[in-house]
């Protein structure tokens, strides 16, 4: 009989996170995919996750899209293709810097709020409040956070690209003048449909981690208002290095097509 | 004197029920009647499994072995229809009072109604929201969120929401944790006018001696996972053994 050495209890840790994590995973379609569909609920988190996070990813493209502009400029400028900043700021934002910077600043902002009002629900025993009350917990906090983050972020997105694009107009106006319409036809020009669909298509699965590992992260909290603290930790870096790995997989996806 | 009970029917019937968290054996072959009327306390030091005895009651831990009838019906075979079913005839006031944080107090009591019974006009759900909270006292905190409830009110709103579904009985895990001895002794006056005025059954788990004394029909004892010793509270209290003598000092 064949004798392994104990694995080291990190790897260990591990392995059993990773297994639990896809055990939850696959708890997700199978109750997502059931009826009763909590509609109320899902537009409810929609609202809160979506609609009340655009003011901060708002903001953030915008200055992105400035500075991003503004710090091109002067080496454009060196080179003499200064003409080609909007392409060039266009290209970068909708393939890469927007979904990835809306789908992290989503992780930080949902992906803890997530993590830490479940961690907080499952220790004052709200969880189970809500199953004595014949409610599938799962089902109404798990499943509905997670369609609602795989749903709106695209869409958030969609509208950070376009106000990152307006602060760059801006970023190029600074220096020269530069009509809008202009601005949008230089970018039209060099933007295939093919550098749109797959960043808008990867958009559903950072959505999916973000709002996924938040509920698995809080759903399984423990030791009190530390282990709290901890779920909305562990979500944002998780679903950060997630996003990551996504999108890395995702570039070499599309470079295959 | 004590109340006596409605009959001798029993409501609830624990055998032999088993539990284990790895290899600390929390329950082990407890057995234990509720007879309906009757309000019965189950008494244990912390961390001895009271609250997971009452969770395996309700169907929200499952036991090793064992089985626990609740009203008839074998909890263990139930689906979770028939798991539903069964808990609209069965109240749970958590130890944390588990108000939801986001909902107002109206919100919280409707929950229950509105996932059990789905079929209520607006008009039914706010008269038995009235009516609850009349029955605790609480009429004007209805549109209040829980944060801005004091311990003793929190208690009282988690209590309306158990009793929202009018349940033939009402499991409490530790009802007296964490308030002032003034507020405890109204929290225990208020179960007891709820078990008089909906005729419930109760199990109320505690370490609080002066809600033993006052709201037990009959009170058990849990040590070493098992019922080690049952009666009333002035048999267990002249009862010289070694493991129950302490907790009546």
């Amino acid at each position: 009989m064949l004798h392994f050495p104990p694995l080291p209890e990190n790897t260990r840790l591990f392995l059993r996170d990773t297994g639990e994590m896809s055990r939850f995973i696959g708890r997700f379609f199978v109750e997502g995919l059931r009826p009763r569909f909590e509609v109320a609920e899902f537009i409810h988190q929609c609202f809160a996750i979506g609609y009340k996070s655009l003011p901060l990813i708002g903001l953030t493209a915008f200055i992105i899209g400035l500075v991003l502009t503004m710090q091109l400029h002067p080496t454009m400028v060196y080179y003499g293709i200064e003409a080609q900043i909007p392409a060039m700021v266009g290209i970068a934002i909708i393939r890469e810097i927007g979904p990835i910077l809306t789908a992290l600043i989503f992780a930080g902002k949902i992906g803890s709020s997530i993590g830490a009002e479940l961690g907080s629900m499952k220790v004052t025993e709200q969880i189970d409040a809500m199953e004595v009350s014949g409610t599938n917990p799962f089902k109404y906090l798990v499943v509905t956070r997670t369609f609602a983050a795989m749903i709106t972020l695209p869409f958030l997105v969609v509208i950070a690209d376009a106000i990152s694009l307006y602060g760059s107009y801006l970023g190029v106006n600074i220096y020269e003048n530069l009509s809008f319409h202009l601005f949008y036809e230089k970018i039209l020009d060099y933007l295939f449909f093919m550098d749109i669909l797959p960043a808008f298509i990867k958009t559903f699965f950072f959505g999916f981690a973000v709002g996924i590992i938040g509920c698995f992260k809080g759903y399984y909290s423990n030791k009190g208002t530390e282990g709290v603290g901890r779920s909305a930790n562990s979500a944002v870096v998780v679903s950060s290095v997630a996003i990551f790995i996504l999108d890395l997989i995702a570039v070499q996806i599309t470079d295959l097509l | 004197m004590k109340k006596q009970t409605d009959s001798d029917v029993a409501v609830i019937r624990i055998q032999n029920l088993c539990k284990s968290f790895g290899t600390n054996k929390v329950l082990d072959h407890f057995n234990l009647e509720l007879h309906q009327g009757e309000s019965l306390v189950v008494l244990g030091r912390s961390g001895s499994g009271k609250s997971v005895l009452i969770k395996c009651i309700i169907g929200l831990i499952e036991p090793d072995q064992g089985s626990v009838e609740v009203l008839g019906q074998n909890v263990l075979d139930l689906d979770h229809v028939g798991l539903d079913k069964m808990r609209t005839q069965v109240g749970f006031l958590f130890q944390s009072n588990a108000l939801y944080d986001s909902m107002t107090v109206r919100e919280n009591l409707e929950f229950p109604l509105r996932r059990h019974s789905i079929n209520l006009s607006q008009e039914e759900v706010n008269k038995l929201v009235m009516e609850a909270l009349d029955s605790v006292g609480l009429e004007h905190t209805v549109d209040l969120m829980p944060a801005e409830l004091s311990g003793g009110m929190r208690k009282r709103i988690a209590l309306a929401r158990t009793l929202i579904l009018k349940p033939a009985i009402i499991l409490y895990d530790e009802p007296t944790t964490g308030l002032d001895a003034i507020t405890s002794l109204e929290i225990i006056a208020l179960m007891k006018s709820i078990n008089e005025r909906y005729h419930t059954s109760s199990i109320i788990i505690t370490h609080d001696m002066k809600c033993v004394k006052l709201a037990a029909d009959r009170v058990a004892i849990l040590i070493d996972g098992k019922c080690y010793a049952e009666g009333t509270y002035d048999t267990l209290r002249q009862s010289t053994d070694e493991k129950i003598h302490p907790f009546f000092q």
